[in-house]
């Protein structure tokens, strides 16, 4: 380490979104309701000013003292993160127009995705707690944005669940400073080698809940499917994509880099985890009629492919470039999904959206890819980052987690296909004469677009995401 | 010229799809057998120039090369006969569907992208672009079937069939992970792994990679036991997609055996060859015995699509049984393999437009219910019959040729299964003389709709151009076998020297 590196310039992603939260909500008190749109128009803006700073962004060092990292892995969670943003303002875009709290909800999704964007690049034990909780309030806040009674529950739900294991994370923290006497990552390294493994195992345990409830997977993973149902399309879109971004790669930097893996044995505990959230998610899934029912049961069981990646980190060299690939993949595609939702603001089940692909073709060519790409069937993203998943897996000595996985996506393939299959009936749905929302529709078929281009251009892209961890 | 023949189908697809729909259906067929026509003038030139050994018209772009992933396409002659055969079948299925009144723009695209797909498996040489292709083929097809089948229970039969088949593709898939790991550098270029035979030594791993593979691809060929999904599928799905099901996506999975498991797997492949003859000669007597059972015409030509599939994977599996046959068996069991699997696809190809041709007419595929048509429709007669006995092996068919090839490359190695096997040609024949004569001969008997007897139209110019060439093909191939035979067998005794390394 050189110096402290305090460098402010190292952090512009960061702060683009920080002074876009802070701009928007000043701006936004003086603004007249109708004229609120402009604060999205700032917070667009301050998105692609971070984006400009993520390219440029220098990589691999360490910062303020070695307590943030910005590699590779901070450099593509502040990308997918970022874009993530984007894609939510927008395609929330008609339903939070005119509403009288619309400015909160351009400045909540930009603090909870810089909440996530540093969980993700924190390198010390009380850095990942700041950013858990920044990662944290804003989302409890939004979950209760839209003020009716099933968001006010849904958010007392996320709100509970996530003070719960906000405590379990910090006694987490406190044991394994106990046991290894730091809490930068390096040092906590050196510091857990000799120290007893029953109370580092302890530690890592409650650790691992917290960021389990941020990524919604088991055994945190209650709150999800009350609160996606809970909440308007929008909301259920952030809060089911953004955290989880930060929450895996952050977990992922934490076992690599601080915790050996012959002290605890973390890489089973991980892979049982991985195999229950893909298979406890798919089989509620399986009868599911709320679309944002089945939509969060989804996002459970590919929080499990996705920890698969964690399960064998530092043993296969595919395993970071594969989670950083599929997280950018599922982002993009899961937004896609529900984009779809936000875009037919009535149809709140799967027989809703009969008749769709005569009433809206580009709209149900969206779905069909976006679904079909969270199966995982070429050339979306999704199946590239299977395949160096997958690949990951074996490579690791996991073969087993992949049969799990994929016995698990050929389940998934029924409950898509639910949704699917009614799309292309020809009678119309009750929801014949429901208004289609004209914005998040271009976001849906943007985002499906995306989810293609990035599985063919897959070329491209995962050299990007190919690189070490710094510490 | 490979790129523009796979791809070309699903560029037409894409500006037809920027039309309005409510132009003519006419016009949209057109269209599509313009392209088909196109595409298969494309494939003939690339057969008249086909190089006698490796690859011809190879293409190699890197497409992701830090996951070892390449754009890498080529045939030789066991890929290109199978994309002539996509290329013939499409164009047939084209000219058939003239008579298509339902959504005509959907229909006529989707079968676009599916040539574009089936062309593209045949012709890639990287195991991920096969992938890619194999998987997009289910995709396709179950929107065929669930748009254009025979109402609720299409549906149904749609899901099985993508559930069972996506369930097939992921086994494959697992298989291709354990392939590309095993191989230094790690790749998924097929010619690179069957020159870098990664796995010559056998053992568990190779075992249990080809065990992968293997269910995979048995799934669509498909085998016994992994046959379920097939009749149902066959049974609600329209004419012309269970014409493209039986006649080009069976042979995804029989061609990978050749394509990959075998050049891949050598040595597992010898471990393993009895077991697979054993399941092939299972197939062959199953399906047939099935077939014999059923009233349901289509259901009884799925059967005997079971009951053909199981003399290719006799075929390939013969093959793998170095010890006790001469190089010139094996290589002829593998050419008699390829065949069937041309022939296969002709003529149950023709049998499956003919069961909707009859389904068109009589809205039943129940064989109780017609009874002497021959009087009333001499020309489905004719071309049925010429047909069935084409399918039961007829000499002076291209069924004759193939099943001849296979059992006397086989029966050296394997006396015992072949033998039994060669009782499935006499269950075949004895079904189609009997479907033959419930649904031709004896008195006049139609599906009657109450007080008003149906019409029953002989078939029409557009459906008899649709199946005879089919059979004319099959007949050609039959008599003048050496045109097609050429091209398959140096590349088959390329194969079997592959295995016996």
């Amino acid at each position: 380490m050189t110096g402290m590196n305090e460098n402010p310039l190292a952090l512009l992603p960061e702060l683009f979104l920080l002074g876009g939260a802070v701009a928007g909500l000043l701006l936004g008190s003086w603004l007249p309701r109708r004229r609120q749109g402009l604060v999205r128009w700032l917070a667009t803006a301050a998105a692609g000013g971070g984006l400009v700073g993520t390219a440029f962004a220098r990589q691999g060092e360490t910062v303020f003292g070695g307590a943030y990292a910005v590699d590779t892995a901070t450099t593509a969670t502040r990308a997918i993160v970022l874009v993530s943003v984007l894609l939510a303002l927008w395609l929330s875009a008609d339903a939070v127009t005119g509403h009288r709290r619309e400015t909160e909800f351009a400045v909540l999704v930009q603090l909870g995705g810089l909440g996530a964007v540093v969980m993700a690049g924190a390198n010390d034990l009380l850095l990942l707690f700041a950013a858990f909780l920044l990662a944290s309030v804003p989302f409890y806040a939004l979950v209760g944005w839209a003020g009716d009674a099933r968001a006010t529950e849904a958010a007392m739900k996320y709100y509970l669940s996530g003070a719960f294991s906000g405590v379990a994370m910090i006694t987490g923290f406190a044991l394994l400073y106990g046991a290894g006497r730091a809490t930068a990552y390096p040092a906590l390294r050196d510091g857990l080698a000799p120290a007893p493994a029953a109370l580092a195992a302890v530690g890592l345990v409650a650790v691992l809940a917290g960021l389990a409830f941020k990524a919604g997977a088991v055994p945190a993973q209650f709150w999800v499917p009350d609160v996606t149902d809970g909440t308007p399309a929008p909301v259920a879109a952030v809060v089911t994509t953004i955290p989880k971004v930060g929450a895996l790669v952050g977990a992922y930097r934490l076992l690599d880099v601080a915790v050996p893996a012959d002290v605890v044995a973390w890489p089973v505990l991980l892979a049982v985890l991985a195999a229950a959230s893909m298979t406890l998610g798919n089989l509620a899934a399986f009868f599911q009629t709320s679309v944002q029912r089945l939509l969060a049961y989804s996002t459970i069981s590919q929080v499990g492919y996705l920890l698969m990646a964690v399960a064998v980190a530092g043993r296969a060299p595919g395993a970071l470039p594969g989670l950083l690939f599929y997280l950018a993949g599922y982002a993009v595609t899961n937004l896609g999904a529900f984009a779809v939702v936000a875009a037919l603001p009535r149809a709140r089940t799967l027989d809703d959206v009969r008749g769709l692909a005569r009433r809206s073709p580009p709209l149900a060519g969206a779905l069909v890819v976006c679904l079909l790409g969270l199966v995982g069937t070429p050339p979306t993203a999704v199946f590239l980052g299977k395949l160096t998943l997958f690949t990951a897996a074996v490579d690791g000595g996991m073969a087993w987690l992949a049969v799990v996985a994929i016995v698990n996506t050929v389940a998934s393939v029924f409950y898509y296909l639910r949704w699917i299959a009614p799309a292309f009936r020809a009678e119309a749905g009750d929801g014949a004469e429901q208004p289609v929302a004209p914005r998040a529709t271009v976001v849906a078929v943007l985002a499906a677009a995306v989810s293609v281009l990035l599985g063919i251009g897959g070329g491209a892209v995962l050299p990007l995401v190919t690189g070490g961890l710094a510490s | 010229m490979l790129s523009l023949i796979v791809f070309w189908p699903a560029l037409v697809g894409a500006v037809l799809l920027c039309l309005p729909a409510r132009l003519s259906a006419r016009l949209f067929v057109g269209v599509w057998i313009a392209a088909g026509v196109v595409d298969l003038a494309l494939v003939v030139a690339v057969w008249l120039r086909l190089p006698r050994q490796g690859y011809g018209f190879e293409e190699r772009l890197p497409w992701i090369p830090s996951a070892g992933i390449s754009y890498h396409l080529g045939v030789d002659g066991l890929s290109l006969p199978l994309l002539a055969l996509t290329a013939v079948l499409f164009l047939a299925c084209a000219v058939f569907a003239l008579r298509e009144t339902r959504r005509v723009k959907s229909y006529v695209v989707l079968f676009l992208a599916l040539q574009t797909v089936s062309s593209g498996l045949f012709a890639a040489l990287d195991l991920i672009l096969f992938f890619l292709f194999f998987d997009l083929s289910i995709v396709l097809m179950y929107f065929v079937i669930a748009g254009w089948g025979h109402g609720e229970r299409a549906r149904a039969a749609a899901l099985k069939f993508f559930l069972y088949t996506f369930l097939g593709s992921l086994a494959l898939l697992l298989g291709i992970i354990a392939l590309f790991l095993a191989a230094v550098p790690h790749t998924f270029d097929i010619p690179a792994l069957a020159a870098a035979n990664p796995l010559a030594g056998g053992g568990l791993y190779a075992g249990l990679t080809l065990l992968a593979l293997g269910v995979g691809l048995a799934v669509k060929t498909p085998t016994v036991p992994f046959h379920t999904w097939l009749p149902p599928a066959h049974t609600e799905a329209p004419a012309t997609g269970s014409a493209i099901l039986a006649g080009v996506l069976l042979k995804m999975g029989a061609y990978g055996f050749v394509r990959i498991a075998m050049p891949l797997l050598p040595a597992g492949w010898r471990q393993y060859a009895l077991v697979v003859v054993i399941v092939g000669v299972v197939s062959v007597v199953y399906g047939a015995l099935v077939a014999l059972a059923q009233t349901d015409v289509k259901r009884m030509i799925a059967y005997t699509s079971i009951n053909h599939m199981g003399y290719v994977v006799l075929g390939v599996g013969a093959a793998g049984l170095v010890a006790g046959s001469d190089v010139q068996a094996r290589a002829l069991a593998t050419t008699g393999a390829v065949t069937q699997m041309v022939s296969h696809g002709l003529i149950t190809g023709a049998l499956f437009l003919l069961a909707g041709v009859l389904h068109e007419r009589g809205g039943t595929y129940d064989m109780r219910a017609y009874s002497g048509l021959a009087a009333r429709t001499p020309r489905f007669a004719a071309l049925f019959a010429v047909a069935a006995f084409a399918s039961l092996g007829l000499p002076g068919f291209s069924g004759f040729i193939a099943e001849f090839q296979v059992f006397t490359g086989a029966l050296g190695a394997a006396p015992v299964p072949t033998a039994l096997a060669v009782t499935g040609i006499l269950v075949t024949a004895a079904l189609f003389l009997l479907a033959l004569q419930r649904l031709f001969l004896g008195p006049l008997r139609t599906p009657d709709a109450p007080g008003a007897p149906r019409p029953l139209p002989d078939v029409r110019v557009s459906e008899a151009l649709a199946v005879a060439p089919l059979l004319a093909l099959a007949l050609v191939i039959g008599i003048l076998p050496r045109f097609l035979l050429d091209v398959i067998e140096p590349a088959a005794r390329g194969l079997v020297e592959l295995v016996a390394r």
